[in-house]
């Protein structure tokens, strides 16, 4: 069979593993990368006719670490390795001495990986243009199509970015426990920015930045294989799906954004449901509840709903409760503002959200929410004037599009 | 007699594939399936969600909840196919039907069925086609 479009992916899948270990070797990005790259191209030339080798990314780590070997050795600092006549027969001695060398190291090795992109002095949008090309192994210019920018300025950002990392200290160590917790959750938080990014997208844009929230899937995926008793990365796992099997409702033809209750539910992706809902019920019996998991049980109950007035919203006003108490932030408070409405009616909400009118003062959502409360308490000239405002703060024209439809409803 | 043909693949790799390479290689399987759904001979086929949902029960004195898949291991179980096969050659003649409908890495265990029971699920639980 010809078809060689197999390897591509075995190479993406044995990508986090041998990256992180060649880190660890060389303590260079840039070296890591330019070894991996090599034991790549050989793969290409010798995996078609010999075979994938029975371990993809041990195979991967020792041409890499050989081929990189010469050009390194001046460097020196390494792990201590056997010699390299030893190394030479890959086909049989790769799998043992590779299992030897990694078989403990694997798991923080992808963890420091990703690590190393979520340095705190990088603004957002460089660690996740790093994760991408470093972690994910995305090209410059499929990043830059992403970001809606140029492929120069991506190149320039990434090479900063790079820049940036290695004049930082990178522990190369084993992490305790404690420091490796804080490691996980500055990468989850890294990835949830990635999948934002992708999915709060306007119409327009979101088939270029559609990438950005299938590889934060990925990501996600990967550091559940590493970690899987961790409530709250399948928690970033659910919340994720479940978000995702609504792309298809998000918008109509025209570009415009559809809210959940007019959703055309049929259009939801069963699939990601069912594995969203599936690792919820697998995040519960930790009962370590968290802002991840909170956040995909509410998500979980829109898409347990067959019709929109069958949503639980009792139950959804109860997690924002409890969201609130583990996160407190105005905009968790303006999200329950919207169960509340639903359950005890827009009075009650609308008294809820006055107090924050100060700190979301320039937040678009505020002013559309305190508009459609208004409008529903039945006072037109308030709801105009906070409709008014929504539109001036809208960050798309789909946004202030939306706004202007109910804005047309009151006048009519 | 009723083999069942178990799926092992590099579970990462099948979740990196390419949108066309997973159609291709989709249709591909359709046709396998359908000569042998033409035949009479394909019983239940399932597709499991990835090892990431997955849980464990290990027994002992006391049972053990454990997250993840059975093992931990390069290649994880994704699916299987009930196929009624003349003699084993015939089932290894279908598993290489598979293969070759979809080549590259993994494996496919052939083990014959000692017992199947009938199944009493609803019409709509029935798993999509």
């Amino acid at each position: 069979m010809n078809d060689l479009g197999w390897i591509d992916p075995v190479l993406s899948a044995a990508r986090p593993q041998a990256m992180g270990a060649l880190l660890r070797y060389f303590r260079d990005l840039d070296t890591a990368e330019e070894a991996f790259q090599e034991a790549c191209l050989r793969a290409l030339k010798t995996w078609p006719q010999n075979g994938p080798p029975r371990d993809a990314a041990a195979w991967l780590i020792m041409v890499g670490r050989n081929a990189a070997m010469d050009d390194v050795r001046r460097r020196a600092r390494q792990t201590e390795l056997p010699d390299e006549e030893q190394l030479s027969d890959l086909d049989d001695v790769e799998t043992p001495m590779a299992e030897r060398l990694d078989g403990e190291h694997y798991k923080d090795d992808i963890l420091r990986l990703l690590f190393v992109c979520c340095h705190p002095e990088l603004p957002a949008t460089q660690q996740i243009a790093l994760a991408l090309r470093i972690v994910c192994g995305l090209t410059v210019k499929q990043i830059a199509r992403a970001f809606l920018v140029g492929e120069a300025a991506m190149e320039q950002r990434i090479t900063r970015a790079k820049a940036r990392v290695a004049q930082g200290k990178v522990a190369f160590e084993t992490p305790g426990a404690v420091e490796r917790a804080e490691r996980l959750a500055a990468v989850a938080a890294m990835i949830y920015l990635t999948f934002n990014e992708g999915y709060s997208a306007s119409a327009a844009e979101v088939e270029a930045r559609k990438p950005l929230a299938e590889e934060a899937l990925w990501l996600t995926r990967l550091l559940l294989r590493l970690f899987p008793a961790e409530p709250e990365i399948m928690g970033l796992m659910a919340l994720m799906l479940l978000q995702q099997s609504r792309a298809k409702a998000r918008f109509d033809g025209d570009g415009n954004v559809v809210l959940l209750e007019d959703q055309d539910r049929s259009q939801w992706s069963q699939p990601r449901i069912s594995e969203g809902l599936a690792l919820i019920d697998k995040a519960m019996r930790h009962a370590r509840p968290g802002p991840y998991q909170i956040q995909a049980a509410i998500a979980a109950l829109h898409a347990r709903a067959a019709r929109a007035e069958d949503t639980d919203w009792a139950q959804i006003d109860l997690l924002y409760a409890n969201l609130e108490r583990l996160q407190p932030s105005p905009v968790v408070t303006l999200n329950r503002a919207v169960a509340v409405s639903k359950v005890k009616g827009p009075e009650a909400a609308l008294e809820m959200i006055e107090p924050l009118a100060e700190r979301l003062d320039g937040y678009f959502y505020f002013h559309g929410v305190k508009g459609a409360l208004l409008k529903q308490l039945e006072r037109p000239d308030e709801a105009r004037i906070a409709f008014g405002r929504a539109i001036a703060l809208a960050n798309t024209p789909a946004e202030a599009a939306h706004i202007r439809q109910h804005l047309d409803r009151l006048s009519g | 007699m009723l083999y069942a043909i178990l799926c092992y693949n590099v579970e990462e790799a099948v979740g990196s594939w390419s949108k066309e390479h997973h159609d291709q290689t989709m249709t591909r399987l359709h046709g396998v399936h359908d000569k042998l759904a033409a035949q009479g001979r394909l019983g239940p086929v399932a597709r499991l969600l990835p090892t990431t949902a997955a849980t464990t029960l290990r027994k002992g004195r006391e049972d053990m909840v454990i997250d993840g898949p059975f093992a931990e291991t390069k290649e994880q179980l994704l699916g299987f196919y009930i196929v009624d096969c003349a003699s084993l050659d015939a089932a290894i003649d279908v598993a290489k039907d598979l293969a070759k409908a979809n080549p590259s890495t993994g494996s496919y265990e052939i083990r014959p069925v000692a017992e199947m029971h009938e199944s009493h699920l609803p019409a709509e639980k029935k798993p999509a086609a």
